[in-house]
């Protein structure tokens, strides 16, 4: 009996030795490797594994994409208190008659005055503006399709990105070509029923409703197709680039 | 007389304490997320229970301010390993039958308040002695229905176009959001009593999550 007690007792000892030395290991294994990944050079603001992997889920995201997935639309009475959220690249009192509209890589230098643009189908539609700060609004928006632009406009080669950027390129995305062409994706004029004001964007802004906030950019001067993946404002400060819906 | 006996596989205590900082930061990436516009409270209109809100300088001396890119960043990162892991254990509790130790069935219920009055020293007899009461059991396969629905009212946020649909079952948005938050609020309370309760079982329970086996008294 005694002996048998013995042999539970050394059994406990060899168990937890083995079983406490493992977990000594593996807990400093997983401190090392977050301390190495928190160390990694950064790419855009953020360590370079942390980039890849959001490069990763993009690429699944768009693999994932349809065209056909729209986002939700609403009704008059769910529109919101409009949020302006800092004012990168906005300039009060824009000449709206002196703008133009550039687009740059097009088969022919183009500079289009905002009546050209309301020559382009109008369309209208209501839906949630979601910051990536985590706050969402509900907007009303009439403008026409960044598509319908293109179409006019094409690029002499198929592209994959375009960029946009504001007059002093204080503020500049980059978008993938599919999602541009998404019939949600409006060149806004009118919002919530009004013309523009220059801090929601005067005289014509993005309104694209399969992305976050950030890429709605406002007061557009410049829209470019372009072969490279553009520069974006946020995603060179650690954010996502594609930052889709 | 003492007796060893075999109490946790292998496998689930790697996926166990594997998920412990793998939940951590999933909470701690969260934390700095919500930084960016922390307001959920319980209530309506102007009167409420409670809310989740701390000031500014709160945040600052706790050094979590202005670090929401960072803290997507980790977010979108870890939740690949976090959901591996957590996939990994529900197959392995399926496959290997340890999910019937797991499961609360239907005396589950009364069982789990005959522990909770016994461990509030209100009734004296202990609960039957099994590898996981009634209580446990159902607290077990509530932290894993929480992470099925982590998962789900994150992708609803994650994509909220992509998976509309998912997002509208849920309320909406700013619904999908709120869900995601408290849930994690429930992990915090599930983690404050669990180790109330793994510090109350002692040491001979503890050592068991660690090396599998347990010391028995009988006779």
């Amino acid at each position: 009996m005694k002996d048998e007690q013995d042999d539970v007792d050394l059994t406990v000892q060899r168990l937890s030795r083995r079983g406490f030395i493992t977990a000594g290991l593996a807990a400093t294994a997983c401190y090392g490797a977050y301390k190495w990944l928190r160390s990694r050079p950064r790419e855009d603001g953020v360590e370079w594994p942390l980039r890849r992997a959001l490069l990763a889920n993009e690429a699944l995201a768009q693999a994932y994409y349809s065209p056909s997935r729209l986002s939700p639309r609403f009704e008059p009475r769910d529109i919101t208190r409009p949020r302006v959220n800092g004012r990168l690249g906005l300039v009060p009192d824009v000449d709206a008659d002196a703008w133009r509209l550039k687009i740059e890589g097009a088969a022919s230098p183009v500079a289009l005055t905002l009546a050209a643009i309301r020559e382009l189908p109008a369309h209208e539609m209501i839906t949630e503006l979601r910051c990536i700060e985590g706050w969402s609004t509900i907007v009303q928006w009439k403008g026409a399709r960044l598509r319908d632009l293109m179409e006019r406009f094409p690029p002499p080669n198929p592209v994959r990105f375009l960029s946009m950027e504001t007059a002093n390129r204080g503020y500049y995305i980059g978008l993938d070509i599919e999602s541009a062409l998404h019939p949600q994706s409006l060149l806004v004029y009118e919002m919530n029923g009004a013309p523009l004001n220059w801090l929601h964007g005067a005289p014509l802004r993005l309104a694209i409703p399969i992305k976050y906030g950030i890429k709605n950019i406002k007061a557009i001067s410049t829209i470019r197709y372009t072969g490279v993946r553009p520069a974006d404002f946020w995603a060179e400060r650690g954010y996502d680039w594609y930052a889709g819906h | 007389m003492k007796t060893l006996v075999k109490k946790h596989p292998l496998a689930i205590r790697w996926f166990h304490w594997l998920n412990f900082p793998l939940l951590l930061l999933m909470i701690w990436s969260g934390i700095l997320i919500y930084w960016a516009y922390p307001t959920y409270r319980v209530g309506l209109g102007d009167y409420y229970l409670f809310k989740m809100n701390l000031e500014q300088t709160t945040w600052r001396q706790l050094h979590v301010n202005n670090r929401l890119a960072e803290g997507m960043a980790l977010h979108f990162f870890f939740m690949w390993l976090f959901v591996v892991n957590g996939v990994l254990y529900v197959a392995y509790t399926l496959l290997s039958g340890e999910w019937r130790a797991l499961v609360p069935n239907r005396h589950s219920f009364r069982e789990a308040v005959h522990v909770l009055l016994h461990d509030l020293h209100i009734r004296r007899d202990p609960p039957p002695p099994r590898k996981f009461n009634g209580a446990q059991q159902i607290a077990y396969t509530s932290v894993i229905l929480m992470g099925v629905g982590s998962l789900v009212t994150g992708l609803a946020i994650y994509k909220p176009v992509q998976f509309s649909w998912l997002t509208w079952v849920l309320g909406g948005y700013p619904m999908a959001r709120f869900f995601h938050f408290w849930l994690t609020v429930g992990y915090v309370a599930f983690f404050v009593v669990h180790i109330a309760q793994v510090i109350r079982a002692g040491w001979n329970n503890f050592r068991a999550m660690v090396i599998g086996y347990e010391v028995r008294h009988e006779g």
